[in-house]
């Protein structure tokens, strides 16, 4: 009774303008409509002056022909295709090369991390001296250097560096022959995934025997002779197809066979020697995170060095790692637009151009922003189901 | 990476932008700061670029010289934005600068989608192919299967793949931002061809070959492969401004055609011929129509000089590039340099 008086008198007591639940209320209210009416302001006014200076608008032009021509393209295309696929082009240009750039430098990365805290002192010096020299100096430069010695060190085609009569080496990149089309190559392609898939239910089946028995199992060498063992009995059951499209020199070029250009290779390779010197210092620290007691009782317990680090610290240094690898992850694929200094045809190079024939910078960079935020969030969800699918589960 | 935070901030300025500046306002604007913006290439020797003493110089920049005079009989009060071709458009639709001038296309949806209107045509052109003599080419027919170094985001660049598809031939294209860049691929070898318009390939012969090449080393393909004309581009939306850098234009070509040039300009202010009279502002009424100073053409004359001067001292005989006046030959002598008269 007492509390019920006490507790309307005080509520009575309250104006609104004091009561924190309405004034939290109002002020997000005043927010959102702010921000709503900020949002209107620019598109109305953009509009507007969209009009006004009569500049074209609206995503009408990704049908029409881009008539312009790019140099690496993953699938097919030509001047005659629409603005729409040559912006697809640029952007599997981009996948491709942080897909690659991502795998490499976590592998690199985690070697030169991990050879940094080596008891060798040489090797731990030269990792060192690796890190420093490579996120010491911004990427840009490092791009132009890298691009700057392939295209002046290495010879024109017609003096390219010939190796094998198969592989050529000149300022127009690395031509080397590949296997003609043939179905067998589709059936291998699917042998290699169940491959993988069977390693996958290997791996679990051993680590169950291990945890129960304390036998080991050899899963790397099993898994790699599933993976790399099947697809090449499929090819000998389809009759081991084995013609092959060789470069030739033809006129300017080299025509036939494959081959990686100098852009792409400078791009690659620059991303990838940047990122792995932040990458390495990411592992060194999740490493030196751990308690001393870790690798001291694996030592004890009679595992050799490489056993301490690949059964004992990595797996735990992995939850220290993961969040800020997501971060570098996300770098390499926003640094990969730095490919218009060099000249690779990235999804930046191809929208900048369709700037260009268009005028439509607005639509345009809407485009960029949700191809670059698409990709990122995708980048970004994968490694956060990942960091918990590895996060200490409390028992 | 510089140039889409360009184009990035140009969108945010269109999308800021308040309605009034762009009703008609360019000319009140550029007066009030009391001086031009004039956004012109990276540098091409003879159109655009800095000399020894960071000083513009080449024939692009003497309109914009031009215009300054005209505006505030002072050919000095120019600010000069160098832009790739990339960046280009953006910069000028955005108001970052108030006239490009730096070897620009005429084209029918650069004149319309793009927003801009083109003023007259400072430099009749057409897209080449420089090669090294070594390669032994002699015709661009025979350039198929060639790697190509080309600037994006020009009509270079979609006049190239034309002329390709058109031959059924294939080429590569290196196609990297900045002038400099490309160049240096096509110097080095990463490219069998350089390309773009053929004044711009003869200034890239001239000025730009790293020893040991020589200019002699190179050679200009003799196919032209497309009209360029070349014209100073202004926005939408202010007639006025138009109208005087197109007259500018008009102006210095329309002294040569009476003779006068930046030495006798003076004396010409005493002739008799009726023509001379209007168009030096003697007998006045053009200044005034055009909303400038009734001594325009004085001032641009005596400060920039006429046509003729300015090509033969940025890219003719004067300079280093030697081209011939060609197609940019005064009408009366078998050219396309026609102004219509002012009066």
């Amino acid at each position: 009774m007492a509390v019920e008086a006490l507790g309307s008198q005080t509520k009575a007591k309250v104006p609104p303008w004091n009561d924190p639940v309405i004034r939290g209320w109002v002020f997000q209210i005043v927010v959102v409509a702010l921000v709503g009416l900020l949002a209107w302001f620019l598109v109305s006014n953009t509009i507007e002056n969209l009009q006004r200076q009569k500049i074209a608008s609206g995503f009408h032009y990704l049908e029409r022909e881009a008539g312009f021509e790019i140099g690496d393209t993953m699938i097919q295309y030509s001047p005659a295709s629409t603005y729409a696929r040559a912006i697809f082009v640029g952007l599997l240009n981009t996948l491709k090369v942080a897909v690659l750039g991502i795998f490499m430098a976590t592998v690199l990365g985690t070697m030169i991390g991990v050879g940094r805290l080596s008891p060798n002192w040489l090797l731990a010096k030269i990792c060192e001296a690796y890190v420093e020299m490579f996120r010491n100096v911004p990427l840009l430069l490092w791009l132009f250097l890298i691009y700057k010695l392939i295209s002046e060190a290495f010879p024109g085609p017609r003096q390219a560096i010939n190796v094998l009569n198969s592989f050529f080496l000149s300022n127009r990149g690395l031509y080397f022959p590949v296997p003609l089309a043939d179905p067998a190559y589709e059936w291998m392609g699917i042998a290699f995934l169940v491959g993988i898939v069977a390693t996958v239910f290997v791996a679990r089946w051993a680590k169950k025997r291990q945890d129960a028995t304390g036998l080991p199992f050899p899963t790397i060498k099993a898994g790699l002779g599933l993976i790399v063992g099947l697809p090449i009995l499929v090819w000998l059951a389809c009759g081991a197809p084995h013609h092959m499209s060789w470069p030739e020199l033809k006129g300017f070029n080299f025509d036939g066979g494959m081959v990686i250009q100098p852009e792409f290779t400078a791009l690659l390779v620059g991303l990838v020697l940047y990122t792995s010197a932040f990458v390495a210092e990411i592992v060194r620290s999740g490493i030196l995170a751990l308690h001393k007691g870790q690798s001291e009782a694996a030592m004890a317990i009679g595992l050799s060095r490489g056993q301490v680090m690949r059964l004992v610290l990595l797996p735990q240094a992995l939850r220290i790692i993961v969040p800020p690898m997501t971060s570098q992850y996300l770098n390499i694929t926003k640094n990969s637009s730095l490919a218009i200094a060099i000249g690779y045809p990235d999804l930046v190079a191809s929208v900048n151009v369709t700037i260009n024939q268009t005028g439509q910078a607005i639509e345009n960079i809407l485009i960029i922003m949700a191809a670059y935020l698409s990709v990122s969030l995708s980048i970004s969800a994968f490694m956060n189901w990942y960091n918990k699918r590895i996060a200490l589960r409390e028992r | 990476m510089r140039n889409f935070t360009l184009t990035a901030a140009a969108a945010v300025a269109t999308m800021l932008a308040s309605g009034s500046a762009w009703a008609g306002k360019d000319l009140d604007a550029i007066k009030a700061r009391g001086s031009l913006v004039c956004g012109v290439g990276q540098g091409t020797a003879g159109f655009m670029m800095a000399d020894s003493t960071g000083k513009w110089v080449g024939l692009d920049v003497d309109v914009c010289r031009a215009v300054s005079a005209a505006i505030f009989g002072d050919s000095e009060k120019v600010k000069y934005v160098p832009l790739s071709s990339q960046q280009r458009f953006t910069a000028l639709q955005s108001g970052e600068v108030d006239i490009l001038s730096n070897n620009t296309t005429q084209t029918l949806t650069r004149d319309t989608a793009l927003g801009l209107d083109f003023t007259a045509v400072t430099y009749y052109d057409g897209q080449g192919f420089l090669v090294p003599k070594k390669l032994g080419v002699k015709s661009a027919k025979e350039l198929n299967g060639a790697t190509v170094c080309v600037a994006p985001g020009t009509t270079t660049e979609l006049n190239l793949a034309d002329y390709f598809r058109a031959q059924k031939m294939t080429f590569k294209p290196v196609v990297i931002e900045k002038v400099d860049e490309v160049r240096a691929a096509f110097f080095s070898g990463r490219c069998d061809v350089y390309t773009n318009d053929s004044s711009s390939l003869y200034a890239t012969r001239a000025a730009n070959p790293p020893p040991p090449l020589k200019p002699e080393d190179f050679i200009v393909l003799p196919e032209i492969i497309s009209k360029e004309p070349l014209a100073p581009a202004v926005r939408h939306g202010d007639n006025q401004f138009a109208d005087i850098v197109r007259w500018t234009q008009y102006a210095m070509v329309e002294a040569e055609e009476y003779g006068i040039n930046s030495k006798n300009v003076d004396e010409m202010l005493k002739s008799e011929n009726p023509t001379i009279k209007r168009i030096l502002g003697v007998t006045p009424g053009m200044g005034k129509a055009l909303g400038v100073d009734e001594k325009w053409v004085y001032t641009i004359v005596k400060q920039v000089g006429n046509y003729g001067e300015s090509f033969e001292r940025n890219v003719g005989m004067g300079s280093v590039l030697k081209i011939e006046r060609g197609l940019n030959k005064l009408w009366t002598q078998g050219g396309l340099q026609y102004a219509p008269p002012i009066r």
